[in-house]
């Protein structure tokens, strides 16, 4: 530790800290715009000029290593004059129309002048004025304000792991810009509005609809990924308006991916389901809660009475609160089913019965950050979880190997060690490659519920990398991505997953793939006795039929689906493993119940629905998610509902009364969250990825080995197609990242089907066809096309990762 | 994008550069580049992104920090006269004028037929041989009275 | 007076086109520094020794003492660390380096490889002006020479000390000439200096530890190896060792080089250059660069040039650019050129600089043109003082130095300017 003084009071700060440090752990504000705790040191705004005795010039505290003895003073004549003569040079050429400018209230050099700018200004000369730039649909640029403090620059190199935008020219003609007709396109580029100490970069759906003062705040956590990033929503006039993220250092840090922070728009979607309908004589018609209510409870009892209880299937999203999916699961099993599922695009349930407990990230997220080797199977890492994949950066830009097995190889923006990129039906091999591999690296032998499997295995130099990299560097985690959940081969994924990480030594995570994805199985949201089954009794009701089973994807020549179903927060057209075949059970039924915040659009054009019932986003109830690492966020409502929008909460416990169910009186959600956590809310316990004595299938044979012959689909969720509420995030939808989708192929393939890019053709799965361009990308595995899933271009297909045809059009 | 020949200009300065550092090299390639195609476009610069690895915004923070490269068209023959103080109190001055008065173009602008473009040059580092001018970034000529930029006229209109 | 001693352009004969090449020069003792330190295996330390005692301060501007510069660079230090040779020679009136590369390039590649040996360095690069293009281009053949005769590359001359060089062009950015600045040119960037520290002794390119000289710093350590330190020293004055290259341009009657032992009489110099031209007075001279002080005439005529005696007078030696003003100089024109240059060459990264150059130079343009204000005097003072000192680089000293001396030695004629809407002269 170094110790030193700034104005008289003593502090010491660790070796290579600087004065800045020293500064900011005893509460002395210094001013600056350039420093920022997260990025590099550029020292180029020189606000935070101080004084130091036996220096003969003033030096910035922001970039000047703290040393022994060394006396600092802030405030001094020399410190002030120094400040002062830079806030002058700043505002030079600074336009002063706060009033006008949208960072107006939140400025920091507008605060700042206040304190050191001088009243009026000696510069006479006309100032200079610098041309805006498109930066694409969520940056609004107003580049005559910038300030060069380059923290812009630094985001994009440093964090975000892409050089989006840069200083080019010189001297007083130096400007920030993107390339010449390119925009910012990473999925973490709202970041530099936060960053931008000015008005120069603001957020553009924003943009002139509110001055900041006039908003208010409130704390929420946020609805999409696992990460269960910390939020701030402002509002206006009962309407969310903007979100900023809420620092928490173990968390997302400071930072939001930008689908946290732009997807509020939804919440304003002209789409908002704001009245309870009905569907009557094939006409949509919209009724009071009353009629809507009765109008389901009927229907649920016509068809308990008509088939059996069993018939019943609740079917709720992970992005759905703890409560709100406790009480779906406590009507059904209330109702007599056991029919209850959360795992929409999940298509291999083989490992159900032998779970253990909540499938989580098991470790800590922050300790991302200091893994030294990694395997991520089947992820399209930076979408899915965009600041799990920055910290992922981190760690190796600190020294960590990254070991990728995946069916695509899109650009992880940092080095990949090792990286197997396979057709999915091939990924299950390649893992029993690592399992021989770094079994024989430590000598061991292959566990009997994976020997027989593994017998015909023999692991490739990949492999043998792979298994050293995790073996040799620790911490080290192996980690299974969104796209490895969704594949038909789960199971074996995840248990040869398990054994790899176990001889490792290394710490074994399920990436949560929604904001509840934990929270959802301690909600029991699932269709079989799980973790308290003893201790909560009753409540399961035996074994019902999983997401799969519900939606008729197991087998499709049987009539498996059920006879009504309730959906939460759902649009199964887009969120199931197989929409094609979810959405034909869903209209072979005599009742479907939605419980969504919009006019689902396909729900009613594909007709399946019967009643639409308006439930409360996030921002308009109470609620709780718990994050892919097992932490319990609880949250109110920021705003009041839309309309007649109820929280979902709400509407289930009337339900329940209403078909006269034991346990439906709370009368707050804490009643409800109370009834499923522990005292405390430490879920640690339940958190468990162990599948017990699950036995691995024989490796190339499996039985939902789906895709093994012909032409292969990869249908990966695309980022801004995830959940209800991104779906209709205007802005998003005009990124880059939500471009329309394409049929990607390699070129061998292109080549063997004789087809061009830009070329239109006919995809067919099942009964569906979809038509689409060809676009040609080498890197994927020989005879697989990457066509998205969860995208109304894509609806008409079917299984994500089954087989696919093409044809000429 | 590039002609071989350049290509093999620029792997040949790639050598100069530990392997990991390919970045170093931008600087000659886009000068490398700028003397095939006379200016630098969009494409170009994009190329040379490509071709060392380096995201295309940092290409183009060089191409626009570094005064030598052209990022428009400019005419067949560039000339830079060095108008610093040295060579303005040695004759640039009127070098410059005399170049107007031949041209009848001023700085950064380029003869109707598309021949000479002018530029302001800043200290070339041969202040006493002043006034000193360049002819596109590589030919330097000294001592450049009057007569001897009409003589150097003469000689790149043929 | 006698002939002046001289190191760097000795023995040359610039008529001659074969002048620089490798056999001429090891007639000329060439490489003979390089072959004694080789075969009598002279330890390193006593190298750096020799240098320190030679009191030769580094010829880039800073005049920093070139063997404790050397002595910085760890020793123990496992991974790669680099030598650089500045010859970004763009300040202003400077052209020494230019002639050091185009008639003598293998003295600058001796001294880099003595400087290698002596700090433990494999791998050196020049980064060449980007305006002297066919000087870059002799550098490549004349590094291609020594590359050839062993000179450079793997085990020279059959011992186990190995060199790269390289040779790196500029294209046109002053502030490359500034040590952080040229080493994130070298690896591809901006030319935008680096805050320091740390300094580039223990991050320099690519992060490693790095020495960077100047092209005539590297150029004189052949001779003091040959000769030795104290003999080097002696050519000088105490603290002042050696000769030094003077380029002297501006109103004389023969512009050019003139290396002559540090302490001499600028008079002399001036004599050397052919005295002013057209026998007009000297009314002001910028001793060491434009980026330096100017000194008054009068004062000039009194002082020697070294480091020591120029900073006595107020100005610094600098790069050793003499330029010589005759009383047909406008001040406030000259002035306004160079705060256009400064204004021009700015990187634009920090505050001060970015922001206060453009603003001098404004301020200097309007009273040339005649729409000055007497305030505008003080102004001009007080933002000098806002800048020199606060920025990142040196730049801003240096753009903010000549406008104070100017004001400072010639106040009348600028307040002439603004009451008179003209030229005084
Ligand atoms: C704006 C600026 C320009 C400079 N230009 C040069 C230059 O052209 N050549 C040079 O050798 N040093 C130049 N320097 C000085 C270098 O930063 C550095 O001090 C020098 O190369 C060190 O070498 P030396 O110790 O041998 O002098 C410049 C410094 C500044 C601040
Ligand atoms: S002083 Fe000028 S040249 Fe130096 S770093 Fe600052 S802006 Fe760049
Ligand atoms: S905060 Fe220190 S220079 Fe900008």
């Amino acid at each position: 530790m170094i110790n030193f003084e700034i104005d008289g009071k003593p502090v010491s700060v660790p070796k290579n800290g600087t004065v800045m440090d020293g500064a900011n752990q005893l509460g002395i504000y210094i001013p600056h715009f350039c420093y920022h705790k997260k990025l590099s040191i550029a020292a180029n705004c020189r606000m935070c000029l101080v004084q130091v005795e036996k220096a003969p010039k003033p030096l910035p505290a922001c970039a000047t290593p703290a040393m022994e003895g060394m006396k600092v003073f802030t405030h001094s004549g020399q410190a002030v004059t120094a400040q002062k003569g830079v806030m002058e040079f700043l505002l030079i050429n600074h336009p002063l129309d706060c009033p006008i400018c949208d960072q107006g209230g939140e400025c920091q050099l507008q605060d700042l002048a206040v304190g050191y700018g001088a009243s009026s200004s000696r510069y006479t000369e006309a100032k200079r004025v610098v041309a805006n730039k498109n930066l694409g649909p969520l940056i609004s640029t107003d580049m005559t304000r910038c300030i060069h403090c380059t923290r812009c620059v630094r985001f994009g190199q440093e964090i975000a792991g892409i050089m989006e935008l840069g200083m080019a020219g010189r001297g007083e003609h130096a400007e920030i810009l993107a390339f010449v007709g390119k925009t910012v396109d990473s999925e973490l580029s709202g970041n530099v509005i936060d960053l931008c100490p000015v008005g120069a970069l603001v957020s553009k759906p924003f943009r002139y609809s509110a001055r900041t003062w006039e908003l208010s705040r409130r704390k929420s956590i946020s609805p999409h990924c696992g990460l269960g990033s910390n939020l701030i929503v402002q509002i206006k006039q009962n309407r969310v308006m903007r979100v900023l993220p809420r620092e928490n250092e173990e968390i997302n840090e400071c930072w939001l991916s930008d689908k946290d922070r732009f997807s509020y728009e939804g919440l304003n979607s002209e789409e908002r389901l704001t009245r309870p309908m009905i569907k009557q004589g094939g006409v949509w018609q919209e009724c009071d809660w009353q009629t809507a209510l009765e109008f389901v409870a009927n229907g649920l009892k016509d068809v308990k009475e008509k088939y059996g209880a069993e018939s019943i299937g609740a079917l709720g999203s992970a992005h759905s609160t703890l409560e709100e999916l406790y009480l779906l699961q406590k009507l059904a099993r209330g109702l007599g089913s056991a029919s209850v599922d959360h795992r929409v695009r999940q298509s291999d349930f083989r490992a159900d019965s032998q779970m253990q407990g909540a499938p989580w990230l098991g470790m800590p997220i922050a300790e991302i950050s200091q893994l030294k080797s990694l395997l991520v199977i089947g992820s399209t890492l930076r979408k899915d979880h965009p600041l799990l994949a920055h910290r992922i950066r981190h760690a190796v830009k600190h020294g960590a190997q990254l070991n990728v097995i995946n069916p695509i190889d899109d650009d992880l923006l940092t080095k990949v060690r090792n990286r197997a990129i396979v057709a999915p039906d091939k990924m299950v091999s390649m893992l029993a490659e690592v399992l021989k591999a770094v079994a024989e690296l430590k000598g061991v032998e292959i566990p009997d519920d994976a020997k027989n499997a593994l017998s015909t295995v023999s692991a490739s130099d990949t492999a043998h990398a792979m298994a050293a990299s995790l073996n040799d560097n620790k911490p080290a985690a192996v980690f299974i991505g969104n796209l490895a959940q969704h594949h038909p081969r789960y199971a074996d994924i995840c248990k040869l997953a398990q054994h790899i990480a176990q001889i490792s030594d290394a710490r074994f995570g399920v990436l949560g793939e929604a904001a509840n994805s934990v929270g959802a199985y301690i909600a029991d949201a699932i269709p079989f006795g799980n973790r308290n089954a003893d201790t909560a009794g009753g409540r399961h009701g035996g074994q019902g039929a999983n997401a799969s089973q519900m939606l008729g994807m197991d087998d499709p020549a049987s009539e498996t689906g059920c006879k009504a179903y309730i959906l939460l927060n759902l649009e199964p057209e887009l969120d199931s493993y197989n929409p094609q075949r979810a959405v034909k059970a869903l209209a072979a039924a005599d009742l479907v119940v939605m419980m969504s915040a919009y006019k689902s659009h396909a729900a009613i054009q594909e007709n399946y629905a019967d009643v639409l019932l308006p439930i409360a986003p996030f921002t308009e109830t109470s609620g709780t998610f718990i994050s892919t690492e097992g932490r319990v966020q609880s949250f109110n409502g920021v705003v009041a509902p839309l309309g007649e929008t109820r929280p979902a909460w709400k509407v289930l416990r009337v339900l329940g009364n209403i078909l006269q169910l034991d346990g439906f009186d709370y009368e707050t959600s804490e009643q409800v969250r109370a009834d499923v956590l522990p005292a405390g809310n430490d879920v640690s316990a339940w958190l468990n990825n162990s599948l017990g004595s699950l036995a691995v299938s024989p490796i190339e044979a499996g039985k939902e080995n789906k895709g093994s012959e012909g032409l292969q689909r990869i249908g990966e969720v695309p980022i801004y197609q995830a959940d209800l509420i991104v779906r209709r995030a205007e802005s998003l939808q005009r990124t880059r990242d939500a471009a329309a989708p394409l049929a990607w192929m390699p070129g061998s393939l292109m080549m063997q089907l004789g087809l061009r890019t830009d070329e239109v053709i006919r995809l067919k799965q099942g009964e569906g066809e979809v038509r689409m361009p060809v676009a040609q990308d080498d890197s994927l595995p020989a005879n697989c096309i990457r066509v998205v899933s969860a995208h109304p271009s894509t609806a008409a297909l079917g299984g994500m990762f089954d087989q696919i045809t093409v044809e000429k059009s | 994008m590039l002609s071989a020949e350049s290509l093999k200009k620029i792997d040949y300065e790639l050598t100069k550069y530990p392997a990991d550092q390919k970045q170093s090299a931008v600087m000659s390639a886009l000068a490398i580049a700028q003397d095939e195609k006379g200016w630098l476009t969009t494409e170009t610069m994009d190329f040379v992104a490509e071709y060392l690895d380096m995201p295309s915004i940092a290409v183009y923070e060089v191409a626009t920090f570094y005064n030598m490269y052209n990022l428009q068209p400019i005419g067949k023959y560039k000339i830079t006269v060095c108008t610093n103080l040295p060579c303005a109190l040695s004759g640039a001055n009127e070098a410059v004028a005399h170049f107007r008065e031949r041209l009848g173009i001023g700085f950064n602008e380029t003869t109707t037929d598309g021949k000479f473009t002018l530029k302001e040059g800043e200290c070339m580092g041969a202040c006493g041989d002043a006034p000193v001018l360049l002819v596109n970034n590589k030919r330097m000529c000294s001592f450049m009275s009057n007569d001897k930029i009409d003589q150097l006229l003469e000689d790149l209109s043929k | 007076m006698s002939q002046p001693a001289q190191i760097l352009l000795a023995g040359l004969s610039p008529s001659d086109p074969d002048d620089w090449r490798l056999k001429n020069y090891e007639q000329r003792e060439g490489y003979v520094a390089l072959r004694k330190i080789l075969s009598e295996k002279i330890p390193p330390e006593k190298i750096i020794e020799e240098v320190k005692k030679s009191a030769l301060r580094g010829r880039g501007g800073a005049g920093f003492p070139t063997g404790l510069k050397w002595s910085f660079m760890p020793k123990q230090y496992e991974g790669d660390k680099y030598l650089v040779c500045n010859s970004d020679e763009g300040e202003p009136g400077t052209f020494k380096d230019r002639d050091i590369m185009r008639h003598n390039p293998h003295m600058l590649i001796e001294g880099m490889l003595i400087g290698a040996y002596a700090m433990g360095i494999r791998a050196g690069y020049n980064y060449v002006h980007g305006e002297i293009w066919d000087v870059y281009e002799r550098m490549e053949e004349a590094v291609d020479e020594a590359r050839a005769a062993g000179y450079l590359g793997d085990n020279i001359l059959g011992s186990d000390f190995s060199f790269q060089l390289y040779n790196h062009h500029g294209y046109g950015a002053y502030i490359c000439g500034e040590e952080t600045a040229l080493l994130e040119s070298l690896e591809g960037k901006k030319g935008q200096p680096r805050f320091k520290p740390p300094f580039p002794a223990s991050f320099g390119l690519y992060g490693k530890p790095t020495t960077i000289n100047n092209t005539e710093t590297f150029a004189a350590v052949p001779w003091i190896i040959r000769h030795g330190g104290d003999k080097f020293l002696q050519l000088g004055k105490p603290n002042n060792g050696g000769t030094k290259i003077f380029s002297v341009s501006g109103h004389v009657n023969k512009p050019g080089n003139y290396e002559v032992p540090l302490g001499t009489p600028f008079a002399t110099l001036l004599e050397m250059a052919g005295g002013m031209r057209g026998g007009r007075k000297l009314k002001g001279c910028i001793p060491g660069g434009s980026s330096m002080p100017v000194l008054p005439g009068d004062v000039m005529m009194q002082t020697d040039m070294d480091y020591d005696s120029i900073a006595k007078a107020g100005s610094f030696l600098g790069s050793g650019a003499v330029i010589i003003m005759d009383d047909t100089t406008c001040m406030v024109r000259a002035l306004e050129r160079l705060s256009y240059f400064y204004y021009e060459e700015s990187c634009g990264q920090c505050t001060p600089c970015r922001e206060g150059t453009g603003w001098l130079y404004r301020i200097v343009h309007r009273i040339e043109t005649g729409k000055g204000r007497l305030e505008d005097l003080d102004l001009l003072n007080n933002l000098a003082d806002n800048i020199q000192g606060r920025t990142i680089c040196a730049l801003g000293d240096a753009a903010a130095m000549p406008v104070r001396a100017m004001i400072q030695h010639f106040r009348d004629e600028f307040a002439y300017h603004v009451e008179h809407k003209k030229c005084l002269v």
